[in-house]
């Protein structure tokens, strides 16, 4: 009988509890786990754990690290499920780590096709969980099921070929016995979509097209063919909101990027969010932030739902800070547009009107000479989360200032699986890898950490970097921020009024979102620098 | 007339490494280049690390043919991935590649004399005061020991006569008070959110905490402003041809 309850408790102690699709969707009740991309499946990137308060960040001390075996950055935010901490080295090899230690319990190596050719590096973003799976989105365009205890494939099914430039960089998202994917390939004239699959199968239950087919919706806003090369990637997790049963994904740039005129008319859905059914991919509604775009300005962002007052009225609304440079607050039940303002420099719009469509600048549009456009080619903001604080109520937005690009019109030929753009725009801030030496003049682009009030637009407060930034932000229950830059620190500022309240040097960009879970009642906060996942909590 | 283009044409003919390639070729790999490859390799061909794709200069490859089975097939292991150009597409771009080496001609240093320049440059023009060249001279300045891979020589005429005209953001002078009132000058060496690292007015590495100055800047004029070099346009055309010299250590 001894015996017995001794076998039992250890089998307790290590067999990972089934992480069910109520779990997910009921994630802040449960602030220790960590079960989605987001954290929530609202998008918020907001911990109600407050462990570490702005009164005791200072005695923050690093707990562990884990180095990538991989030169490529790290990206992906991990996911935490009772004490293990699941991420993916770079490119596509899925790590199992004690998540107080930072010990490996194992590591699921994949090895791409060499046929795969994502634009911007070899990079994944994470990973999805339910029951005791976990789902892989890879750079060859397949997706994989692992058992999250021992590491293994359960299935590893084509999603699209990568040798038309078809890729994967996303983490899943799991609504109900689903997983949803979409691609990314908008440099290479794919035709994107999204689309979801049976979580113990893998079979296709449903593909959204991100550009309409011939006689669909929508296939009269691209000029002749150019439809069937028009890009329109999603390479960022979507959103879900249960009560209204949509998923909400932000969709790419159309292609080529920078050549507009073979693609004449607004080119939907690129630069839009859209709002599926999530049981049969059929859409809801959608939103264009950006029609015709000519400048590479992806509306991949993960949405960000609240509920707040809005003008005197309870609104179910969605929260956006758009690579275009607009901040947008629409209504997630329809896509109403409620409020629009930039919060950086913007010169490609003159402002928006009230439906929300941008006033286009005269003449601002790629030149042969090259043409000074605000914000450049990254945007005033890219890929990586903004946060929204229920406790505060302002929204945290990561994001470039004073960037521009020199946007050049030059010729694009569509060839399968080739870079279909037009001409690199010219800027002095690199696109992607930071330089390890800068010196760049301010004039020239930097970044920040800018609090907005989604309610009006207003900016509260900012915290200037002098780099630009590609990390995420996390808010806390208990008002604290942490975010990084790529110039290396890890910081932590006081979420009512910015003010830094901690920081550490990490060495290497910041290139994720960091996140937050606790184990044994200790919080940490995880962050990734260059290739290495770094953790921190309070000194003992 | 006829003559000169015959001559042009020959030095053209000699630039091209190994096959020869017409106008059209060049043209068309230029554009495949400019909307396939600019993306990593940036406009110059200059921005990944020990690859200089207009000067010829390659980690892995040495003929054209080395060069468009790269373009196709890619480089397993690394950043750059296959294509799905056909052979004609991937030697047009070669074609290109290879017609950009060489391809900036001197005409600022027309006239000039290496050898005198070189006294110039160590003599009255009082270079070495702040410039380092192959070892020799102070390195408050930039030193100028590969000037002659990085300029043209336009650029660097320009830079000796009118040296506010362009100030790079790296050549940049900081000026900081310390909390405690001490000025400290020197040339940027890189910046970030919490400090600045400079090489200061006695060639030592300073690492400044944003947090302790009192006031930081740049400063808007370029050290050689100050000078009073009384140089005559003979003593530039030499300098510009000195300069162009030099190559750096790579190169010898």
């Amino acid at each position: 009988m001894k015996a017995c309850a001794l076998l039992l408790a250890v089998a307790a102690g290590t067999l990972p509890a089934q992480v069910s699709f109520d779990r997910i969707v009921h994630a802040a009740q449960e602030p220790q786990n960590w079960l989605s991309y987001s954290g929530g499946n609202d998008g918020q990137r907001y911990t109600p754990l407050n462990q570490i308060t702005p009164q005791n960040v200072k005695n923050l001390e690093l707990q562990w690290a884990f180095q990538a075996r991989s030169l490529e950055k790290f990206e992906a935010t991990p996911l935490v499920v009772d004490g293990v901490l699941y991420t993916v080295q770079a490119p596509n090899d899925v790590v199992a780590l004690d998540a107080a230690t930072g010990r490996v319990f194992w590591i699921y190596p994949y090895k791409p096709s060499p046929k795969s050719r994502p634009c911007c590096g070899k990079v994944n973003r994470g990973l999805a969980i339910l029951g005791d799976t976990l789902f892989m989105a890879t750079i060859d365009a397949r997706l994989i099921a692992i058992d999250a205890t021992n590491g293994h494939a359960l299935w590893n099914v084509e999603v699209a070929k990568p040798e038309a430039g078809y890729a994967m960089t996303l983490a899943p998202l799991v609504v109900k016995d689903k997983v949803i994917i979409g691609t990314a390939g908008g440099e290479y004239g794919i035709r994107g979509f999204i689309a979801a699959y049976d979580v113990k199968t893998g079979k296709e239950a449903w593909r959204f097209y991100t550009i309409p087919g011939k006689g669909e919706p929508g296939n009269n806003t691209w000029a002749g063919d150019s439809w069937m090369h028009g890009g329109a990637p999603v390479w960022v997790t979507g959103a879900y909101d249960p009560a209204l049963n949509l998923t909400y994904w932000g969709i790419g740039n159309p292609g080529p990027d920078w050549v507009g005129d073979v693609r004449g008319g607004d080119n939907l859905y690129s630069d839009c969010v859209v709002a599926l059914d999530p049981d049969t991919g059929k859409l809801k509604w959608y939103f264009q932030f950006t029609p015709h775009d000519d400048f590479d300005y992806d509306s991949v962002q993960v949405p960000i739902l609240a509920d707040m007052d809005f003008k005197g009225t309870p609104r179910k609304v969605m929260l956006w800070a758009n690579r275009n440079g607009f901040f947008y607050v629409l209504d997630r039940t329809n896509g109403q547009f409620l409020l629009g303002k930039p919060f950086t420099k913007v010169t490609w719009a003159t402002g928006l009107d009230e439906r929300g469509r941008p006033m286009r600048a005269p003449g601002a549009v790629p030149t042969p000479e090259g043409n000074k456009i605000y914000p450049g080619n990254m945007g005033g903001t890219n890929w990586n989360s903004a946060s929204y604080s229920p406790r505060t109520g302002l929204f945290y937005i990561p994001l470039w200032d004073n960037y521009y690009s020199e946007y050049v019109k030059g010729p694009a030929e569509f060839g399968e699986g080739r870079v279909y753009v037009g001409a690199m725009p010219r800027s002095p801030v690199p696109m992607i890898q930071a330089p390890q030496v800068q010196n760049r003049k301010e004039e020239d682009g930097y970044g920040a950490i800018r609090a907005f009030d989604p309610k009006t637009g207003e900016k509260k407060w900012e915290f200037k970097l002098s780099e630009v930034t590609d990390s995420g932000v996390l808010s806390t229950a208990s008002d604290l921020v942490f975010s990084g830059g790529r110039d290396g620190y890890f910081f932590a500022l006081d979420g009512r009024n910015g003010e830094l309240l901690w920081r550490a040097t990490l060495g290497g960009q910041v290139s994720s979102g960091p996140m937050s879970y606790s184990v044994g009642g200790k919080q940490y906060i995880a962050v990734s620098a260059g290739s290495t996942l770094f953790t921190y909590a309070l000194r003992q | 007339m006829r003559v000169i283009r015959l001559s042009l044409g020959l030095c053209a003919g000699a630039l091209f490494a190994q096959h020869g390639y017409s106008p059209a070729e060049v043209d068309a790999g230029g554009r495949l280049y400019r909307s396939n490859c600019v993306n990593c390799h940036g406009q110059e061909g200059t921005a990944i690390q020990g690859v200089d794709l207009g000067r010829g200069k390659f980690r892995r490859a040495s003929t054209d043919d080395d060069l468009a089975r790269i373009i196709i097939n890619g480089i397993p292991g690394s950043p750059m991935p296959p294509s799905n150009f056909t052979q004609a597409q991937a030697d047009t771009i070669v074609a290109y590649l290879r017609s950009r080496v060489g391809a900036t001609t001197a005409t600022a240093s027309a006239g000039g004399d290496a050898v005198r320049g070189k006294a110039v440059f160590e003599g009255k023009g009082g270079c070495r005061m702040c410039h380092r060249v192959n070892g020799n001279g102070s390195r408050v300045g930039p030193d100028l020991s590969e000037i002659g891979a990085l300029r043209s020589p336009e650029n660097l005429q320009e830079s000796i006569v009118n040296p506010n005209a362009e100030i790079r953001p790296e050549n940049r002078t900081v000026r900081a008070v310390t909390r405690d009132g001490a000025t400290v000058t020197g040339r940027v060496l890189t910046e970030d959110t919490f400090g600045v690292q400079i090489i200061d007015s006695h060639e030592k590495l300073v690492s400044l905490s944003k947090a302790n100055l009192r006031e930081y800047g740049f400063l808007k004029d370029s050290p050689m402003r100050f000078l009073n070099l009384n140089l005559s346009a003979q003593d530039v055309a030499d300098l510009v041809s000195y300069l162009q010299t030099l190559k750096g250590v790579d190169a010898q």
